[in-house]
């Protein structure tokens, strides 16, 4: 049986989709068989992310209606053995995402993957009502940053109730991963710190990835941020999936560097 | 700006303080309205205002219910404020 684990977060651009492609990448290349659906029907994304943009001829609507079986919509990672996306439509809208079809095609992924990383659009209509309500566990991706928090939390509370858990009365295990972090910004009393964002939501930290100039590098090439391991986003993203998988990783990149005297004088 | 700061040695009580402040008073808002509670609670709260409102005329928000859980035992909350008397 494969784990289920949404990655969602209500805001849209807090990097729900690097972290979904970072994150099943990361379980990949530790040798678990891993699949990523992007659920945003429309607006598909992931494949970009992911780099094999070119690649997609069936997508996940199509397996839903069964225009396509899945053999031929999964697309194989070039890079990482046990890696595979499954795209969204990029034509249709989200009403083709009906809970029985995506139900069907959860259950035949999970006679073959052991984890099945949902990939949510941002909001919570229909598409994200969809990636979260088979999930077992739930990666809620959060800025340090008002607007993001207060949808977060709208987040949880929906995962709570519109889940097939939720309805079963059990519980979507939750982790917060917080992004785009600028320790300096922290020191400074500009930005919501770790602490706070963690006493706000009350759940488990999974990760928190700094912000950098790396990431969009990533995205710009479509190679995943996490197999960058020069970067401090690509060692942040790792340290998360071992964490998931029951490691214990300290957290990283959480201080500010240091700044010499003179560009304090400077005011830099 | 930043020099006068360096010397006057002053501490620097930036936004994040206030961000922290106002997201508590949000998510407090929002978990008591939906966070762990059933869905029937906004219809249950709307009709509950309903039926009040053939007696009393009472604000929008004077109908307040929760679940107060105590281990095992679960208790609906009802808080009804009624207006002042002239």
């Amino acid at each position: 049986m494969a784990k289920i684990i949404v990655v969602t977060s209500g805001k849209g651009g807090v990097g729900k989709t690097t972290t979904s492609a970072s994150f099943a990448t990361g379980l990949a290349l530790r040798g678990h068989k891993t699949v990523v659906i992007d659920f945003d029907v429309g607006l598909r994304n992931l494949d970009l992310i992911m780099g094999c943009e070119r690649r997609v001829v069936f997508d996940f609507v199509n397996v839903i209606t069964k225009e396509a079986n899945l053999k031929q919509a999964l697309i194989k990672d070039k890079r990482i053995d046990n890696l595979y996306v499954l795209a969204a439509s990029q034509t249709r809208d989200k009403d083709a995402l009906s809970q029985a079809g995506v139900g069907r095609v959860l259950e035949e992924l999970s006679e073959d993957f052991e984890y099945i990383i949902c990939d949510s659009p941002a909001g919570i209509e229909k598409g994200a009502l969809m990636a979260m309500y088979y999930a077992d566990e739930a990666v809620v991706v959060t800025n340090p940053e008002v607007s993001s928090v207060r949808d977060s939390d709208r987040v949880l509370g929906i995962l709570a109730s519109k889940t097939q858990r939720a309805e079963k009365g059990e519980r979507v295990k939750e982790h917060l991963v917080l992004t785009r972090y600028v320790p300096s910004r922290v020191a400074e009393g500009e930005m919501l710190s770790v602490e706070d964002v963690c006493e706000i939501l009350a759940i488990d930290l999974l990760g928190v990835i700094p912000e950098s100039e790396d990431v969009l590098n990533a995205s710009n090439s479509g190679v995943p941020v996490v197999l960058n391991e020069e970067s401090k986003p690509g060692l942040a993203y790792g340290d998360m999936v071992d964490r998931f998988l029951g490691e214990d990783r300290p957290h990283r990149f959480l201080e500010a560097e240091k700044k010499g005297f003179l560009n304090r004088l400077l005011g830099k | 700006m930043d020099w006068l700061k360096l010397f006057r040695g002053e501490e620097r009580k930036g936004s994040a303080s206030l961000a922290k402040e106002r997201l508590q008073v949000i998510v407090a808002h929002q978990r008591h309205s939906g966070r762990d509670h059933p869905d029937y609670f906004p219809k249950l709260q709307k009709d509950l205002l309903r039926v009040i409102r053939k007696y009393v005329q009472v604000n929008e928000d004077a109908v307040n219910i929760g679940i107060e859980r105590d281990g095992e035992l679960e208790v609906l909350e009802l808080n009804i404020t009624l207006p002042e008397h002239k």
